[in-house]
């Protein structure tokens, strides 16, 4: 306990300097996908609440593809992280990107035809 | 011995021990192929007149136990026989029509007057499997049959079962360990009795799907590759197409990943596999019609997106903590995941209890609370399958594979690594629903053969050790030691000493000929009970003459052919659910009801119909155009699966829809007894059911004497009375018989007092020899 943060606000203050300190450009361009990911995912289930939810199959479509596209893209962010190393001794960093081409291909082919 | 050591490590001999392991795969494979055969050769020996299309589908008939008295008592499953004709028969109009027309396909020969969406209410995957196989041969120029692609599926999709096995049992210990247990599952009768030729259900694809899943998974999660999580998912898609036991999959990956977030075992790799599996499964699954919004909507499958959930939170708050380390900041996390797991969990018994998740449907329900089926739904609880496990049951299909089990789980807690994990809660969860389920042997018997093979192949690697001890003299100053201890060395502390470890020849030899000898005893052992008592074709039935000779009853096919041929195409045929895809497979005629059991209230009026006075079954026959009904009786030939003891089922389902027309207390004599001799209930002897199935008996035998072999009873001298039915069709044997309904009378009379009347018409023409009538005509 040499010197616990006790004002939130400043917590984060931490986060962001440490993160932007020490996160590689190439996984801030991933995080800034992934944000895009959850406006995009928040936004299509907030008109879902609004305008109700008449095409299911429509909105589970394009929900899903979100949500799943963000595990994907989070799933490449781990593998890429050096620090992360360790765990994946067969999974080299081009290896982790093809491998998010491939699923990322697959979910959207089952999104097209499940959006009819 | 070391020149032998020498020669297994050298590089050269690789490719000896690939070849071998070739062949050894390629010998299991026959294996399994070959001891599912027993069921149609015997069939091709007999030279019967229809020759090669003999090769019948719905073989499969399960054995169990007359519990308490022990001995074998065989009983016909209900699922096992059928099923494979509509799969056959969709499968025909899927290679005759295409596959859009498949898809679409509203089917009006069943379900009478309502039809069935047939499209969207199957799992395809194994239509879709062997048309596939079908039009691949074509294209090989090798033009086969549907029929024998269908007949013989189950086989060879049995190889491929010991191959994903193999593969599965590579990830949990070895190479050694996968062909035992290879070669385990390739003859195991547990998993044999689901999948003889001529057995086309969609158990025969789906064992290998499963299997070949739980390998990608625990591939995925090894490596924590995305890539193998995507084949995970894709076949777990095809195995959501192939059977309705999906849903073990969808919460045994889910329970895995909890266990391991619980052990704290959470690792990025478990992120990756469990996402990328569950994003693409879920979504995949969606695309089959049949289960369309249900893994969204339904409560089976809650634990996979609980998991699913509770997985972002974790990763999220991992990468957190690898962001700021701080300890007060830690507990603060750990709590927060406490408290919105807890949240979450509440939303969903909120949302269940509410209703906009689906509850347990009654199947799986009635798993867990065993006593639910028999009380809420009858039509679950009639199956003979669902009924639990006898522990002689155990031993018969798996044999010495049922106590290695328990000590090749025991060895993957000793060495639990992630993959370790799995295997232990799929046996658990396995041994549960095996014991609940007569029918779900068939999800336990991969996992009793992996943990055997770890065990026996811990056994093997033991005794089977050519390794020599170093030499204790070597080192310098331990010899002079030893030398001074010698004398004190006793057999009791050999223990001690510091060499441990089996290296007596003797103790090797005594242990690996006894494991020998049992593996021996297992091929006999499987042998014989895959040839004695799951290859018994059930459309045919075969009995044994005093000679030793056999007999076979074809009634079932005599009764099916004379519909097809002698009654008009778009008759109606009325029987009870059980033989509903048997008649629309065999004799191509419309049903009301069948194995499909979807409408309760359709399959309680057919209830209703066969347990009512002729008054009341009349006016329903009428209204659902019956033309032909169609009873299964038992009783001059001793054959127990009949109607009649299965009547009080009808009764009871009929009982659940009208409680107030049909009680099934009316059928019970006073004292409670389920009879049908002379001290049966008027009731009983009333309901169509029972005249349809003794009508005309007693004309066998002489006056008095009719026997009823089944309930070892004696029928009253005065056989029932049919006044709506005529008999057209009573098969060699008396199994199957065919009434057809009659039309409504040309007077408008009502046929009780129509049949009362020519009756009555014909004694007065004796009696009175035409006097009267002659008269008549003078006046006229």
């Amino acid at each position: 306990h040499n010197s616990p943060p006790s004002d939130p606000l400043s917590i984060l203050k931490d986060i962001l300097n440490n993160y932007s300190k020490s996160t590689p450009q190439r996984t801030k361009l991933i995080d800034a996908f992934l944000g895009f990911l959850v406006i995009t995912g928040v936004l299509q289930f907030a008109y879902c609440v609004v305008a109700g939810n008449y095409p299911f199959n429509a909105f589970l479509a394009g929900f899903s593809a979100t949500v799943g596209q963000f595990v994907l893209t989070a799933s490449l962010r781990i593998q890429s992280n050096p620090a992360n190393k360790p765990e994946f001794a067969s999974v080299s960093p081009e290896r982790a990107f093809a491998d998010f081409v491939f699923c990322s291909v697959i979910l959207h082919l089952f999104c097209t035809n499940f959006i009819n | 011995m070391s020149s032998m050591e020498a020669l297994l490590k050298d590089e050269s001999t690789r490719n000896i021990r690939r070849l071998l392991k070739v062949v050894i795969l390629i010998t299991i494979a026959g294996a399994a192929v070959s001891s599912r055969l027993f069921s149609v050769i015997p069939l091709f020996m007999n030279e019967s007149p229809r020759g090669l299309s003999e090769t019948i589908l719905g073989l499969g008939e399960t054995v169990t136990f007359g519990s308490g008295t022990g001995d074998i008592g065989v009983w016909k499953s209900d699922d096992a026989i059928v099923d494979p004709w509509f799969n056959f028969r969709a499968s025909k109009y899927l290679v005759k029509n295409g596959f859009y027309n498949f898809w679409d396909w509203f089917d009006d020969r069943t379900w009478h007057p309502l039809g069935r969406v047939t499209g969207g209410t199957l799992y395809p995957g194994l239509m879709v499997t062997s048309g596939a196989i079908y039009h691949i041969l074509r294209m090989l120029s090798m033009p086969v049959d549907i029929r024998n692609v269908c007949v013989l599926l189950a086989p060879a999709f049995s190889g491929l079962t010991a191959l994903a096995t193999y593969l599965f049992t590579k990830e949990m210990k070895d190479e050694s360990a996968g062909l035992l247990a290879a070669a385990f599952i390739g003859i195991a009768p547990g998993y044999i009795s689901r999948s003889v030729a001529g057995s086309y259900d969609n158990e025969a694809i789906a064992i290998f799907l499963l299997m070949f899943t739980f390998y990608l998974w625990i591939k995925a999660l090894k490596d924590g590759s995305a890539f193998w999580g995507a084949l995970c998912a894709l076949f777990y898609f095809y195995m959501v197409a192939a059977w309705g036991g999906y849903v073990f999959i969808t919460n045994m990956i889910p329970l895995h990943a909890f266990v391991l977030v619980l052990m704290g075992r959470y690792s990025p790799r478990l992120y990756v596999a469990y996402t990328s599996w569950f994003a693409l499964g879920t979504l995949g699954s969606m695309q089959v019609p049949f289960v369309g919004f249900l893994p969204i909507r339904s409560s089976e499958h809650m634990a996979a997106l609980g998991v699913f959930g509770l997985l972002q939170l974790v990763g999220f708050v991992e990468f957190v903590r690898y962001q700021v380390p701080s300890r007060q900041f830690k507990t603060l996390l750990k709590a927060l995941i406490f408290v919105v797991f807890a949240l979450s969990s509440a939303v969903l018994v909120l949302l269940t209890v509410s209703g906009v998740i689906a509850p347990w449907s009654g199947r799986f329900y009635s798993l867990w609370d065993t006593g639910y089926a028999k009380i809420h739904i009858p039509i679950i609880a009639s199956v003979s399958e669902h009924q639990p496990t006898a522990w002689p049951a155990f031993f018969f299909d798996l044999e010495m594979l049922i106590w290695l089990f328990p000590a090749g789980v025991y060895m993957c807690f000793s060495t639990l690594q992630d993959q370790h994990v799995f295997v232990i809660i799929y046996a658990i969860m396995a041994s549960y629903f095996a014991g609940v389920m007569v029918r779900l042997m068939l999800t336990l018997t991969p996992v009793v053969c992996v943990s055997a093979a770890i065990a026996l192949s811990n056994i093997l690697d033991t005794y089977l050790s050519i390794k020599t001890p170093p030499t204790p003299t070597v080192g310098a100053p331990g010899a002079d030691e030893r030398k001074e201890k010698k004398p004190r060395v006793n057999i009791l502390s050999a223990g001690k000493d510091s060499i441990v470890g089996i290296y007596s020849k003797a103790s090797s030899i005594a242990v690996i000929a006894a494991f020998s000898i049992y593996l021996f005893v297992f091929v006999l052992h499987c042998t014989w009970v895959t040839s004695n008592a799951y290859s018994s074709p059930s459309v045919v039935l075969a009995s044994r003459l005093p000679d030793g000779s056999q007999h076979i009853i074809d009634d079932y096919r005599e009764a099916y052919y004379w519909l097809r041929k002698n009654t008009p195409d778009n008759a109606k045929i009325m029987s009870w659910w059980d033989y509903g895809y048997q008649i629309g497979g065999m004799a191509d005629r419309t049903t009301l009801v069948d194995n499909n059991t979807w409408n309760n209230t359709h399959i309680a009026t057919v209830g209703k119909a066969m347990s009512s006075r002729e008054e009341v079954a009349y006016p329903i026959l009428r209204q659902h155009d019956v033309d032909y009904v169609l009873v299964i009786f038992g009783g001059l030939l001793g054959y127990s699966g009949d109607d009649i003891n299965k009547f009080l089922w009808m009764i009871r389902i009929a009982e659940g829809v009208w409680p107030e027309e049909v009680k099934e207390r009316d059928f019970f004599t006073p004292r409670g007894e389920y009879r049908v001799d002379d001290g049966a209930t008027d009731t009983m002897k009333n309901s169509i059911m029972y005249k349809m199935s003794y009508y005309n008996y007693q004309s066998l035998f002489p006056a008095g004497q009719a026997q009823d072999r089944v309930r070892n009873a004696k029928l009253p001298a005065v056989g029932p009375t049919l006044n709506i039915l005529d008999e057209a069709f009573t098969s060699e044997n008396w199994i199957v018989r065919i009434y057809k309904v009659k039309d409504l009378d040309n007077l408008g009379r009502d046929h009780a007092s129509a049949a009362a009347f020519d009756a009555g018409k014909k004694k007065s023409k004796r009696t009175k020899a035409g006097k009267g009538a002659q008269r008549k005509l003078r006046v006229v």
